[in-house]
């Protein structure tokens, strides 16, 4: 599980896990979007490689989320979640953190930055920073230690 | 021919029992006129306290001061042995109505299904499972399979060469003969089965009349026996109701459980599989409240079934309490079973990727899984839909594409955004009454974010946010 911590909305948050869908759909697995914050751009996501058939876009209620997610991710059909809990807290994302593992599958929860200071179970944790330029902080990463210093990332709107 | 029988010693019991939840206190089924009811059929507990079949209700309440007492219906007892031939009909293409029984032509199945015990096993388990008492036994005939189940559980007689010998100790009362036959015989001395073989036929004939011959020339296979093969219907409708009322859903979803149960036999039977069926939950007035139950596509597993009509059911309010529960099933599509691939990794408690989506479906809602598509209309608004369309067009080259829209543009905030590219004209629609006339940008606003933005043409300025390049 990827916990991916964001300032604000369209910091390049999708750029970083695009081209991985962009993979798993060309290989016809289904990928789940759970209560994504904007609807996803058809014509955006193509441009990057996603094919948009294997995508599921899943809307459901703030309490809804987290359980939509958790089944995703236990019944092991998908390939990888996406998915914005609004109100998620270090159990519920031990659970998901739990089901991506029996599942197999990726799971990239998406929450706020305010959030950087709660502990998390998730194996890899990023901080997206918009200025002075776009570029991601690794928080946490299982099994190793995390770099000092941020890796750039491009801008996203070529 | 082989011939199994499955008798159902306690059906109009058991079609009771089963939509109760399990207990052990005391219950009699009666029947009867108001002046002189008597006990059809009492439960295990009942039996042991001292009743019997065909006792006075006054006798069993002297032995028993407390018992829960039901009226016998001889129509819910016919659509249990309707339901039970339903399901026989999943493992053979010949089966019959006895009174209290079920026979089917199994030697053809036996190909199928394995050899007999194995068969038999299966049998008892889907008997087991469906909540029905059962006594089995397999001969070369019919009738013969119908008096041996009687007598014996488990009896196989596999080859006509054996049969008269298993039929031979057969006592008369319980070989299903013509009824003067059954009270005459004995009379004259005969007390088993054997002993009629030995007489002479011409004697019996003239002494019993045609009909107890040709019941023995069945019996034993040297005359063929009629049966009027049941024929599936194609519509599945069953009703179960209570004598108390139910004002919570949560006490419905045992019933449910047995309904869907009930269903998925009735479709394996019928190699079918049910998208969409309708749950009727009857009130003491007013109309009942219909809960309708659809699928994306076609299935038949209990489980499924019963995840998605549960899934429905738990999202209803009940305004009043419910007195019974009726599923009918009208549209019974073909089913076509999901291949799997042999070499298939995943883990072994997946669950299918259409058993996800009814999941998910039956919990947040029919519409809550969308898959969009792109059309070719040029406006942002309408340049997808959640409708699969024709294949679109390769489109002329633009400007990027965001890869966040927003479900309405709404002003920008925040000091002005430095313009990165642009602008794009986007201006069509005359034809619908949606005409829109803008020019895009793409711009970066003060926090650092990619946006995609639009202005009236020739100025840039009041921009209004439309989508992020994310």
């Amino acid at each position: 599980m990827t916990e991916i911590l964001l300032p604000a909305d369209g910091v390049g948050e999708l750029q970083l896990v695009l081209p991985t869908l962009a993979r798993l759909t060309r290989e016809a697995r289904t990928v789940m979007v759970i209560a994504p914050p904007y609807v996803p751009y058809v014509a955006g996501w193509e441009a990057r490689g996603v094919v948009m058939s294997c995508v599921d876009i899943v809307h459901a209620d703030e309490r809804d989320v987290l359980w939509a997610a958790e089944q995703c991710l236990r019944s092991a059909s998908c390939a990888a979640v996406l998915a914005w809990p609004v109100k998620a807290d270090d159990r519920s994302l031990r659970r998901l953190q739990v089901a991506a593992d029996t599942g197999k599958a990726l799971a990239f929860v998406f929450r706020d930055r305010r959030h950087a200071v709660q502990a998390s179970p998730a194996a890899l944790r990023l901080e997206l920073e918009g200025t002075p330029a776009w570029q991601v902080r690794v928080r946490k990463c299982r099994g190793g230690n995390p770099p000092v210093s941020a890796v750039p990332l491009a801008s996203g709107w070529s | 021919m082989l011939w199994a029988c499955i008798l159902l010693p306690q059906l109009a019991l058991d079609g009771v029992l089963r939509r109760r939840p399990p207990s052990d206190e005391p219950l009699v089924l009666v029947s009867g006129p108001a002046q002189a009811r008597i006990v059809h059929a009492a439960n295990a507990t009942a039996r042991a306290a001292g009743i019997y079949r065909g006792q006075r209700l006054t006798a069993a309440q002297a032995l028993l001061q407390q018992f829960v007492m039901i009226e016998h219906d001889a129509e819910d007892e016919a659509r249990w042995h309707r339901l039970l031939a339903a399901w026989a009909y999943r493992y053979s293409a010949e089966v019959g109505l006895y009174a209290h029984a079920v026979v089917l032509e199994v030697s053809r199945s036996l190909n199928l299904f394995g050899p007999w015990p194995r068969f038999e096993s299966m049998l008892r388990d889907d008997l087991q499972e469906l909540g029905f008492r059962h006594r089995i036994a397999l001969a070369p005939t019919p009738h013969a399979a119908y008096v041996l189940a009687g007598v014996h559980d488990g009896i196989a007689v596999t080859s006509p060469d054996i049969l008269r010998d298993a039929l031979s100790p057969v006592p008369i009362a319980r070989a299903r003969l013509p009824i003067e036959a059954t009270q005459g015989l004995p009379s004259m001395g005969i007390r088993t089965l054997g002993q009629v073989f030995g007489l002479p036929r011409a004697g019996l004939q003239r002494r019993f009349g045609t009909e107890l011959v040709a019941q023995l020339d069945r019996l034993t296979g040297d005359e063929p026996t009629p049966i009027d093969s049941y024929r599936p219907p194609d519509a599945f409708e069953q009703r179960m109701e209570w004598t108390h009322e139910i004002e919570h859903v949560e006490a419905l979803v045992f019933p449910l459980r047995r309904l869907t149960g009930d269903l998925a036999a009735y479709l394996a039977g019928r190699d079918g599989g049910v998208q969409r069926f309708e749950l009727e939950l009857e009130h003491r007035s007013g109309p009942p409240t219909r809960v309708t139950v659809g699928m994306l596509a076609a299935a038949r597993d209990a489980t499924l079934l019963f995840d998605c009509a549960r899934g429905r059911l738990e999202r209803l309010e009940l305004s009043q309490p419910v007195l019974a529960m009726r599923l009918v099933a009208r549209e019974l599509p073909p089913f076509v079973p999901a291949g799997r691939d042999l070499f298939d990794t995943r883990p072994v408690h997946a669950i299918p990727l259409e058993q996800l989506r009814e999941r998910l479906r039956a919990r947040l809602g029919e519409q809550a899984i969308q898959h969009l598509h792109r059309t070719v209309d040029p406006r942002p608004e309408k340049a997808q839909s959640d409708v699969a369309h024709v294949k679109a067009a390769t489109l002329p080259e633009t400007l990027p594409r965001p890869t966040w829209l927003l479900a309405s543009p709404h002003p920008l905030r925040g000091p002005p955004p430095e313009v990165l590219a642009g602008p794009e004209r986007i201006e069509t629609g005359w034809w619908d009454g949606g005409d829109i006339r803008r020019d895009y940008y793409v711009v970066r606003t003060s926090q650092g974010q990619c946006a995609w933005v639009f202005c009236a043409p020739g100025e840039q300025g009041a921009w209004m946010l439309h989508g992020w390049f994310a």
